[in-house]
């Protein structure tokens, strides 16, 4: 008759194989929801940068889809970095508001005045916790460029958290900026929102 | 024996003129360590010299808004696209022997195998480097210069450099820049007023035909960037990393094609 041990390690290697398959399975359909994911949105994304209307109307599509599609909070933290933990509550929730509609400036400004544009949607695969889509983007006039889609929680609620083109990260780049930027103006916050402000007013 | 007076000495006035700047010039104040955030910004900033280098920015940003930028838009403008790529291509076949020499001491043959091939068909089935054919038959195009070179030896880049002409850039890759210059026999071939005539040809072509590539990126970062210097700094970095990672990560087997245990099943 089995010991109790031999049954607690027959379930534990059980629990531990088991366990291992469903985590692979979970990664599979991770990778594969990521790359269904960033074919959709991009084609999304393609339709309206080609597609008719003025330049507000396309900004306003533009908006819709990065709203649905990257995890803009995430993203507006991360650029932040350690002065969001500083920020007053009043604040964060200015800067979050604005860097919404400076991400949508900053995107249009990259694809949105291109007739043309196409984008080839690569493989995926997993790097630790997030998916990586890669692709290849094509502009009149550009030279065409490898770009990454990293993607957060890539089975149960994929969303976009960064974009890497050539090698260089729109989150990290983003969040230099804000930190040369306060560092040269007295690590104040408010006046860091007001560029942010000025920067939106001129784009819309 | 005399040098040719040509891209060495220019260069070497550059240099010059620019390290006796950073000499006179200030360093950036070190945050107090009573704020282990700001120094740890600091420390991975690795910008040193960044009041000198602010300075050769504005001169650098002023020069190429009033040349640099116009002659890539008259460029743009003027010449059709394939023939834009076709110039683009012939300059990307001369620069072969540098880059094939630092796929060779990067340790690297299969990186020299494409090349080698790209110029051969290139040269020959693309009519003197004019159409990428090479690409076409599995030969693509890849970064490899000394700076990345030494990136591989493990010389470190040190602290970030703006330097007049040059852009940004560190020690490491400043130096890699003057050695593939030196290395470069279209740099030392020939004496005569024709032969300088095209270098100096090449030598600005080269400079509009990569200011015209960059145009949009260029204005669309200076648009969306609140410190276009530090944005400029960052993205040149964190693109210069990609560049040695991918060379670095790039192992593909040397077993030749008629092998049993093909190579290019590895590719």
């Amino acid at each position: 008759m089995p010991d109790r041990r031999t049954v607690l390690t027959f379930a534990t290697a059980l629990l531990l194989t088991g366990g291992r398959g469903i985590r692979s399975a979970f990664a599979d359909s991770g990778v594969d929801r990521a790359g269904a994911f960033i074919k959709a949105t991009s084609d999304k994304l393609v339709a309206v940068v080609n597609g008719p209307g003025s330049a507000q109307d396309k900004r306003r599509s533009m908006t819709d889809i990065i709203d649905t599609a990257v995890d803009v909070d995430a993203v507006a933290k991360f650029s932040l970095g350690r002065f969001w933990r500083q920020a007053s509550a009043e604040q964060q929730k200015l800067y979050l508001h604005l860097f919404h509609q400076v991400l949508v400036t900053s995107i249009t400004a990259k694809i949105g005045d291109y007739q043309g544009v196409r984008i080839a949607v690569g493989k995926a695969q997993m790097r630790d916790e997030e998916a990586w889509v890669s692709s290849i983007v094509e502009r009149p006039n550009n030279p065409p460029t490898n770009v990454d889609w990293v993607i957060s929680n890539p089975a149960a609620t994929p969303k976009i958290i960064d974009v890497v083109a050539e090698g260089t990260s729109m989150r990290l780049t983003q969040r230099s900026d804000y930190a040369s930027y306060l560092a040269h103006n007295n690590n104040d916050i408010d006046s860091l929102i007001s560029a942010m402000r000025q920067q939106v007013g001129q784009a819309t | 024996m005399r040098l040719a007076p040509r891209f060495p000495r220019l260069l070497a006035g550059i240099l010059c003129a620019a390290s006796l700047a950073y000499l006179l010039a200030g360093c950036a104040k070190p945050p107090p360590a009573s704020d282990p955030d700001a120094v740890a910004d600091f420390n991975e900033t690795n910008d040193p010299l960044e009041p000198t280098n602010r300075v050769f920015y504005a001169i650098n940003n002023g020069i190429d808004t009033a040349v640099l930028r116009p002659a890539a838009q008259a460029y743009r403008y003027v010449v059709p696209e394939p023939v834009r790529t076709g110039v683009h291509n012939v300059l990307n076949n001369l620069g072969t022997p540098v880059q094939l020499g630092n796929d060779m001491l990067e340790g690297k043959p299969r990186r020299a195998g494409d090349t080698y091939m790209r110029f051969v068909i290139n040269t020959t089935v693309g009519v003197f480097g004019i159409f990428d054919v090479a690409k076409r038959w599995g030969y693509p195009n890849h970064d490899s210069d000394f700076g990345i070179t030494m990136a591989l030896w493990g010389v470190p880049e040190g602290p970030f450099l703006f330097l007049p002409v040059l852009g940004p850039t560190d020690p490491r890759d400043a130096a890699g820049f003057g050695v593939d210059i030196a290395s470069d026999p279209f740099t030392w071939l020939g004496r005569g007023t024709a032969v300088r005539a095209l270098d100096w040809s090449r030598f600005g072509l080269n400079a509009v035909d990569q200011r015209e590539r960059a145009l949009d990126a260029i204005d669309s970062i200076k648009k969306t960037a609140l410190d276009p210097y530090a944005t400029f700094r960052s993205l040149f970095r964190q693109h210069r990393r990609s560049q040695i990672e991918a060379v670095r990560n790039d192992n593909r087997a040397t077993i030749p094609v008629w092998f049993p245990q093909s190579a290019s099943t590895d590719r």
